[in-house]
Parts: structure tokens; C-alpha cells; sequence
């Protein structure tokens, strides 16, 4: 018997990016980089150990027009999950 | 169009410019165009035989700052330059060199770092930054 699988609370990261030991603004351009380099549906995670990127890119992510899935803070840095929607 | 950033850099010291290169950065991520007009000794740091070397810090920063900032660029905080260079490549940051502090420092458009897109004199900075306003650094 086929389930269907319930939408899935975290789609596949197609790239991680460690910025983790990079200062503001460093991880925010390497995500930029990344994006630019990516397609649309794309779903990139950015490590950054940069105390303000856990503002910043999110802030960044409304502004240029994609989505914010997750935002963990794990063990001296965050794990930021980006969609590339356009 | 987004408002542009405007940024006159007269001080040539570290601080003063790596607290700039982050402004930009920071505009230019968010799609703003930035306008950038070096004068006197931020000019002189854009030299290409000197972009490099250590150009002191703002005198508030006292020993206790100037240990703060070793450290952090210890850790791998990028360089000033650096910070414009990825600024650029995202797009809209242009650079000009003030005319008159050109004759000041008796430069020549050649003896500048390739960050710096060209010299222009206060008129065209103006124009650029189209009525909006200026940070003077």
C-alpha cells in the first residue's frame, strides 16, 4: 500500500555553506553568492557563527522576495534554511 | 530604484574604513546602489602599494581598541578591502577618487587599487548621489 507523505516540515537541503568564523557581513554575502549561483526551489543552509546573522538574513531573506524555512540554534553557531524563490 | 548610499571616506585609518566597507556591503545585499567618494587620506589607503599594509586606527581607539581589533582579525574578520571587493561583486558600489585630493597626493589613476572605478570631482559625486543623503566618514 503507497502513503502519502504529509507535506514535509523541511524540504531537502540541495547546499550547506559553513560561514561559521566569518564576521558580519561575510556569512549574509557568501548566501548571497550561493543564491545567485543557485536555481529557484533550491533550499541552501547557511552556517554562520556571527551573532548577528540570526537578524540580519532573515531580515535580508523577506527583503529580497524568498522564504525562510528554519532557523536552529545549534552548539556556538545557527543553522539558517533558505528557499530560493526567485 | 532604491535610494543610493552615500559614503564620503576622509579618514584612512582601519576602523573608519573596515565600519564603511560594512555599510556598503550591507546596502549593496539589500539591492541599494552605493556612491562612494574618496578623499585625502581614505584616497591615500586606496593606493595600490599601500591597500594592503596596516593604516592605524581612529585615535579614541586607544591600546585597549587596538587589541580588540588585532583579535578580531586574528579570528578572520576579513580586511576592509575584502569587504568592498564582495561588495562589488554584488553590483551597484562604485568607487571614484576625489580630483582635487588626487592633486593633493600627487596620484595618478594607475597608482590606485582596481576597487577604485575612477576619479571624479565633487559635481559628479553629487549627481550620483542624486539629492539623497551623505555619510562623512
Amino acid at each position: 500500500m503507497l502513503e502519502t507523505p504529509a507535506t514535509p516540515a523541511t524540504p531537502a537541503i540541495t547546499r550547506t555553506i559553513d560561514a561559521r568564523g566569518s564576521f558580519c557581513p561575510g556569512p549574509l554575502m557568501e548566501l548571497i553568492r550561493a543564491i545567485r549561483e543557485s536555481q529557484v526551489g533550491d533550499v541552501l543552509a547557511i552556517w554562520s557563527s556571527d551573532r548577528g546573522s540570526k537578524i540580519d538574513i532573515p531580515r535580508w531573506v523577506e527583503k529580497a522576495g524568498h522564504r525562510l524555512v528554519t532557523l536552529e540554534t545549534r552548539d556556538g553557531y545557527d543553522e539558517i534554511v533558505v528557499e530560493k524563490l526567485r | 530604484m532604491e535610494e543610493p548610499l552615500n559614503l564620503v571616506l576622509f579618514s584612512g585609518t582601519d576602523d573608519k574604513l573596515n565600519a564603511a566597507a560594512v555599510l556598503a556591503a550591507g546596502a549593496a545585499a539589500l539591492g541599494r546602489p552605493v556612491n562612494v567618494f574618496l578623499q585625502y587620506w581614505a584616497l591615500e589607503a586606496f593606493r595600490s602599494d599601500r591597500i594592503a599594509a596596516d593604516h592605524g586606527l581612529a585615535p579614541e581607539a586607544g591600546v585597549a581598541g587596538r587589541k580588540a581589533v588585532d583579535a578580531l582579525r586574528a579570528a578572520g574578520q576579513a580586511s576592509w578591502a575584502e569587504t568592498l571587493r564582495q561588495a562589488k561583486e554584488l553590483g551597484g558600489v562604485d568607487i571614484e577618487a576625489c580630483s582635487l585630493s588626487m592633486d593633493l597626493l600627487h596620484l595618478e589613476p594607475g597608482d590606485l587599487d582596481p576597487l577604485v572605478d575612477g576619479v571624479e570631482g565633487v559635481t559628479a559625486f553629487y549627481v550620483a548621489a542624486g539629492g539623497g543623503p551623505i555619510v562623512f566618514i
